[in-house]
């Protein structure tokens, strides 16, 4: 088979087709401040770092997209809210804004214009546009209105919303799409090749499936519509089986499983209909040795790869700060290695 | 069979009749007998199950506090509680995500203990002092962050090891996720799920006295 970009080999594995090889994704979102030896929070205050340590981490490891993506809790300082840094780990959302349910009566929905860590991710995806070309994919991301919510109120109060006042609940829903839908759309005017939608909510490990139906899957249905560009939706690492169905319905491409889950049952479930994006556990990766890691992808690769519609990555979409860089190389070379058709067996 | 009708009464949100179940059980047996006999097993069954992947976590989370609510409001009507069970230190270390802590809170409270919240956001060092100088004998921690759990580590260490030090059990995703992550990081008492802040508690703290 002849030699592929990294774009079309993700595109060739999301049509359902084996490419040169399996594709995988490094959700390098951390790392990047260690490659240049600043502290996180100096490493997001710029773009041109995020994209400097971006194409030199692609460069290094061969993975076959470019993550635009910063951190979580900016999309919640563009509501006003705050973000905690700290050395060792990604900035997490402080105090919720919104301190009662009332406050959902008097919603206003921020300008995207208006925010600065905003605009720093979209000159992000732009920098990286234009040093990278269109050989390679570039990764956003955009947390679904029906998610947000958790930092936004907190989950226990979202709770309260969501089993308690349906009124105010679709409320919020209706600002959380606008701003969704824009910031979404944003990201790909800037450059970004698709968007990972993150709706952790919407996994049977966290609501019921017939709330889901009536709240998050419409939402996403509704949202998904709005976005001119193509989506993997991605559950955090909580289960998908039982709402593999439902995603299938939304008008996404892919959906990231969860590494408690069987790839081959994932695959099955999803075939024709969505691609499937995973599921090496990201939290025992910390202390994973060279063998391990090695078994642990040959294992994914055998399990994921057959007929297409599998691209290789991590159960979360990040991987956490204390993963070794001899982890990644590790990785990374096993899928070079292990990654062409039949992938994963003894034929190489 | 009335376990189950009390289980299943909280997981569809049924307030009223979680209530009457209640208020049956506690006129038949007194307090303690209710508690041990109808709200421990259905709290324990419904964290099990959702350990299981059988139900959701906002199940859990609702079903907890509709107990914790049935609960306070029978003891109001009965006066107010006199307790004198074993208290329980309860935090989120370092991170800021108060549900897991919340529902292991509406959880103990509803099985007969009481609870010393710390809040969230603490560092070992304040931490430990605060649960050293309440003389807690048990501290449950609960973290979100993986580097929230790196530095349990610290905690221990703060905590000592002198017979007076509270024993602390931990739970949170990462040690779900990871199940190897407490044995590396030296801790013992590691929680899956709500459910085992109720055996941690009783393992080493014994069964409460009545609220
Ligand atoms: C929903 C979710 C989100 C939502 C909302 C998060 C929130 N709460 O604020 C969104 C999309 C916003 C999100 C964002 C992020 N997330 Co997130 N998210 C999740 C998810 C799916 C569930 C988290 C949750 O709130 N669960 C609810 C709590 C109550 O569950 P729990 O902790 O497991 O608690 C239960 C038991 O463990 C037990 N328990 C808990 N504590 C205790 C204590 C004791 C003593 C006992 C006995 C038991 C016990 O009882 C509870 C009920 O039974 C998890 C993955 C997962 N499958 O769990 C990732 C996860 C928590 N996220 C993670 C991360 C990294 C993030 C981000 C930092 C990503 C980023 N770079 O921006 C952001 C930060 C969010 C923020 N607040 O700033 C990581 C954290 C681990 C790590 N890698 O460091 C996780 C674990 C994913 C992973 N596999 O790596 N996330």
């Amino acid at each position: 088979m002849p030699h592929m970009t990294p774009k079309e080999r993700i595109f060739t594995a999301l049509s359902h087709r084996e490419a040169d090889r399996v594709p995988f994704v490094l959700a390098l979102t951390l790392h990047g401040a260690k490659e240049l030896g600043l502290t996180i929070r100096q490493y997001f205050s710029s773009a041109a770092n995020v994209v400097e340590a971006q194409i030199r981490m692609q460069q290094r490891y061969g993975h076959d997209a470019l993550i635009g993506f910063s951190y979580a809790a900016a999309e919640y300082e563009a509501w006003g809210g705050e973000a905690i840094f700290v050395e060792d780990g990604p900035p997490n959302s402080g105090e919720p804004i919104f301190k009662n349910l009332e406050a959902l009566d008097h919603l206003e929905v921020p300008r995207i214009e208006a925010c600065p860590e905003l605009q720093t991710s979209l000159e992000i995806i732009r920098q990286l546009k234009s040093r990278a070309g269109n050989g390679i994919p570039i990764l956003g991301v955009v947390l679904s209105p029906f998610s947000l919510p958790v930092m936004q109120l907190g989950f226990d109060l979202y709770l309260d919303l969501l089993y308690g006042d349906r009124e105010r609940f679709w409320l919020l829903m209706a600002a959380n799409q606008v701003f969704a839908t824009a910031w979404a759309n944003a990201q790909l005017e800037a450059g970004a090749t698709a968007l990972a939608y993150y709706d952790p909510l919407a996994s049977p490990s966290m609501i019921p499936m017939d709330l889901y139906r009536e709240t998050g899957f419409k939402v996403a249905c509704d949202t998904l519509k709005q976005i001119s560009g193509p989506t993997i939706t991605n559950l955090a690492s909580g289960s998908t089986l039982g709402v593999i169905d439902l995603i299938a319905q939304t008008g996404t491409q892919a959906i990231g499983v969860s590494s408690l889950e069987d790839l081959v049952e994932l695959k099955s479930r999803c075939a024709g209909r969505l691609g499937v994006v995973g599921n090496l556990n990201g939290l025992a990766m910390v202390r994973w040795t060279a063998k391990e890691t090695e078994q642990a992808v040959r294992e994914a690769l055998v399990k994921g790869a057959p007929g297409g519609g599998f691209v290789l990555s991590d159960n979360h979409g990040e991987l956490p700060w204390g993963v070794p860089d001899e982890v990644i190389g590790t990785l990374a070379e096993t899928v070079r290695t292990w990654g062409q058709y039949p992938a994963g067996s003894d034929h190489a | 069979m009335e376990v189950q009708a009390f289980q299943s009464a909280l997981l569809s949100m049924d307030r009223i009749r979680v209530g009457n179940l209640l208020k049956e059980s506690l006129a038949r047996e007194g307090r303690m007998q209710a508690i041990e006999s109808l709200v421990v097993p259905a709290m324990q069954a419904i964290g099990t199950e959702w350990e299981q992947g059988r139900l959701a976590l906002a199940q859990v989370y609702m079903s907890g506090r509709i107990c914790e609510q049935a609960l306070d409001a029978l003891i109001l009507e009965d006066g107010p509680p006199v307790a004198t069970g074993p208290r329980i230190g309860l935090a989120v270390f370092m991170d800021q995500h108060q549900l897991g802590k919340r529902i292991v809170a509406s959880v103990l409270k509803a099985s007969g203990y009481r609870v010393l919240d710390y809040g969230q956001g603490l560092d070992a060092e304040t931490l430990a002092r605060l649960a050293l100088a309440d003389r807690v004998p048990m501290l449950m921690v609960s973290v979100l962050m993986l580097h929230s759990a790196m530095h349990l580590k610290e905690l221990r260490q703060a905590l000592g090891t002198n017979p007076e030090a509270p024993v602390l059990v931990v739970g949170g995703a990462p040690f779900r996720l990871d199940p190897t992550l407490g044995r590396e990081l030296g801790l013992e008492a590691v929680g899956e799920s709500a459910a085992d802040a109720i055996k941690f508690a009783r393992q080493y703290l014994g069964v409460p006295c009545p609220i």
